[in-house]
């Protein structure tokens, strides 16, 4: 991969996301190995939003490759809640850190990022826009598990705001596996990433319901559907009751589906599935720990490679 | 517009965009970033008819001759148009607009959670796509209503 930032899943090719997560498999296999590689630089976590699952799992990965990690705060602790740019922001934390991490909550906001340093940024969620590193570490449970060819997989739930829905979906297409969208109407897959999908050529089809489609499925992917994207309670609780996943769904699945869920979930998935062997979601998220540790280690590695004529690969 | 009519307000040195659809001229002069203030001579002709267009608009702008890359942007409001290059009060260019690979800085996003809407120190940035325009930031297609969203 030779890229300095990871912006968005649509920049990645099949070959860049086979390198990190050839990597992470490295650094599983061998985690000693990685844990002086970044002794003595930093990492800058740029939390616009609250979030600590990601975050942490960030500062972990940095910390295992020797890295020591500074964290802006809380946004209404910082300058931020004082009217400062995003722009300003970013230009003011290059020059403390060696990468920086941002999640934030408007769409494109770390295309912007990403635009004004020279330092690699990732995004960590931008709105409802992208979140690609959770898509390595999806695609890296998806390989461990099935391989990523021959793959049928369904994705459930709030597919509108989903932004880990949108990067997964736009590196499916890199690969040879059918996508199944299920979701109720009002939370279909935006315009535009219909758009990419069906620019790439991708095999995908949409449904309203599960139950046509599952026993087709390697994976299912599900998400929450939230409370705030209704007008009303009731509502929301007759749709979202439609997209629950609990052992007596299951029973008309393949024998070796994976169930996947970004986290943190509420009630979308039984805890009776916990045990089964379709349960996939806690290995899902201690995943994030070595693809992170191979993302960033690529994209440092990226930024001080001396600049020359870009290697044909 | 007759002959006659069209004679009346020759312009000596300048550009005529002749077959904007009905409507659209003030659009065309904002994405063009005209607004009277450069002290060039517009004239402004709306609503006129058209055999092509049933009704069109006709903008001229003296004294200043508009490069391509400055006209193809109107083909977002405007594909029809024609451009004619008017030197000492003859034709001396006459273009169609071609769509542009993009446009920056003539458009709003739609997207209200657009960091372009943010207040950020930036250009928006379009890319133009096969049936509209597309957010280089967060990818919203704006489709139809294209002259809503100029912003100048
Ligand atoms: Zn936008």
């Amino acid at each position: 991969m030779r890229q300095d930032h990871l912006i968005t899943a649509k920049q990645l090719s099949r070959d860049d996301i086979e390198a990190v997560l050839d990597r992470a498999r490295a650094v599983a296999d061998d985690p000693a190995a990685y844990a002086d590689r970044h002794a003595g630089r930093v990492l800058a976590l740029c939390f616009f939003e609250p979030s600590t699952r990601t975050r942490m799992s960030f500062d972990s990965a940095a910390k295992r490759l020797g890295m020591n990690t500074i964290d802006m705060g809380d946004v209404d602790s910082s300058s931020v809640s004082k009217g400062e740019s995003l722009a300003d922001t970013v230009r003011v934390i290059e020059g403390y850190a060696d990468a920086l991490v941002l999640r934030h909550p408007s769409e494109g906001a770390a295309t912007l990022a990403a635009e004004h340093v020279e330092t690699p940024v990732v995004n960590a969620g931008d709105g409802a826009g992208q979140h690609p590193s959770q898509t390595l570490l999806d695609l890296h449970t998806i390989r461990e598990n099935h391989g990523l060819d021959d793959l049928t997989v369904g994705i459930m739930g709030d597919l509108k705001y989903g932004r880990t829905v949108h990067s997964l979906a736009a590196a499916l297409t890199e690969f040879d596996a059918n996508q199944h969208f299920i979701s109720p109407e009002s939370l279909r897959l935006p315009r535009s990433v219909r758009f990419d999908l069906h620019e790439t050529g991708a095999q995908i089809r949409e449904h309203t319901d599960l139950d046509g489609v599952l026993p087709d499925l390697d994976v299912l992917y599900v998400t929450r559907i939230q409370k705030e994207r209704f007008p009303d309670e009731n509502e929301y609780h007759r749709v979202a009751g439609e997209y629950r996943i609990d052992a007596e769904t299951l029973e008309d699945a393949a024998e070796d589906l994976s169930v996947m869920h970004p986290l943190p979930r509420v009630d979308e998935i039984a805890p009776e599935i916990d045990g089964t062997d379709h349960a996939r979601y806690f290995e899902q998220a201690h995943n994030g720990i070595p693809v992170r540790m191979a993302l960033l280690d690529t994209l440092i590695e990226n930024a001080e490679a001396p600049e020359g004529p870009e290697v044909d690969r | 517009m007759s002959d006659h009519e069209l004679r009346v307000s020759k312009i000596r040195n300048g550009t005529v965009i002749d077959h904007v659809e009905g409507g659209q001229a003030l659009n065309v002069l904002a994405i063009l970033g005209i607004d009277g203030s450069e002290g060039l001579g517009v004239s402004v002709v709306m609503n006129v008819p058209s055999d092509r267009l049933g009704r069109k608009d006709v903008v001229k702008v003296e004294d200043r001759e508009l490069s391509q890359s400055e006209v193809d942007v109107l083909s977002l409001i405007a594909p029809e148009a024609t451009i004619n290059i008017i030197r000492e009060f003859e034709v001396a260019e006459k273009n169609r607009v071609t769509r542009p690979d993009s446009v920056t800085g003539v458009l709003s996003c739609p997207n209200r959670n657009c960091i372009t809407n943010a207040g950020e120190p930036v250009e928006t940035r379009f890319d133009v796509v096969a049936d509209g325009v597309r957010c280089d930031y967060c990818s919203t297609i704006l489709r139809t209503d294209i002259a809503e969203h100029i912003d100048v």
